[in-house]
């Protein structure tokens, strides 16, 4: 596989991860209820995670892992965060 | 713009590039197209797992054979998602439980409540009618009321 051939191909995974971005905004706006809303944000750091790590691919360094361990680092704490307080249930909608 | 691979390492590192992807959009789709909550928990752990497993081994792949020797942080990433990603759906998973339960509870305080009023509704009409009746066979009997107690 030449070199051209590999740009395209890691061009077209990038576009299914582009669509998977729209996917979970669409739900993410959708909802219907918060707990939807907080799961397609959480869908929307590891997609935003794995691209990065894709785009790490593409240029051939390694400076992007420490920004995708942070996005993961971030995004597992405000998942959780946010789930404690639907738990706690002071807002009931 | 991609990296200057050897053939062999560009083709394990497009496969599993553009498997991960796909596996990445399908967890999405998932998430889309699953008609309840507890349904779309499960889509997207797929592209957590599969889907960062692959991207990360072709991350991998391609520094260690540009880096000409072994990169394995990737490991790292890979490591503490999985570890992570159950926690924080198990616990999304939970408040929505909780949630559906506050819910139906109140639902069905709010039904009972209703009942309730209904059956108290019902008893005042009933005993007005029996009242009303009473009211008229006194009329009928001209208010001499040993005609109607006998």
């Amino acid at each position: 596989m030449s070199t051209e051939t590999l740009g395209y191909v890691l061009a077209a995974a990038q576009a299914m991860l582009a669509l998977a971005f729209v996917m979970c905004a669409y739900r993410l706006i959708r909802g219907p209820r918060a707990q939807d809303r907080v799961m397609a944000l959480d869908a929307l750091y590891l997609n935003g995670l794995l691209s990065i790590v894709l785009l790490g691919i593409r240029t051939g360094t390694s400076l992007y892992f420490e920004s995708a361990l942070v996005i993961a680092l971030t995004g597992f704490v405000s998942t959780s965060a946010v789930a404690k307080f639907l738990m706690r249930g002071e807002v009931i909608e | 713009m991609a990296p200057d691979l050897p053939p062999v390492p560009a083709l394990v590192v497009g496969v599993l590039a553009l498997g991960g992807a796909f596996v990445a959009l399908l967890g999405a789709t998932g998430l889309l197209r699953m008609r309840t909550f507890y349904d779309r928990v499960h889509p997207p752990t797929l592209a957590t797992s599969m889907g960062l497993a692959a991207l990360a081994l072709a991350s991998i792949v391609t520094s260690s054979v540009l880096g000409s020797r072994t990169v394995i942080h990737e490991i790292l990433l890979l490591f503490f998602v999985v570890l992570t990603m159950p926690v924080s759906m198990m616990l999304l998973a939970r408040a929505a439980i909780f949630r559906d339960r506050v819910e139906a509870y109140d639902k069905s305080m709010a039904a009972e409540a209703r009942a309730a009023a209904e059956e108290e509704a019902a008893a005042l009409a009933a005993a007005q009618e029996e009242a009303a009746a009473l009211a008229r066979r006194d009329l009928d009997t001209g208010g001499d009321d040993d005609a109607v107690y006998g």
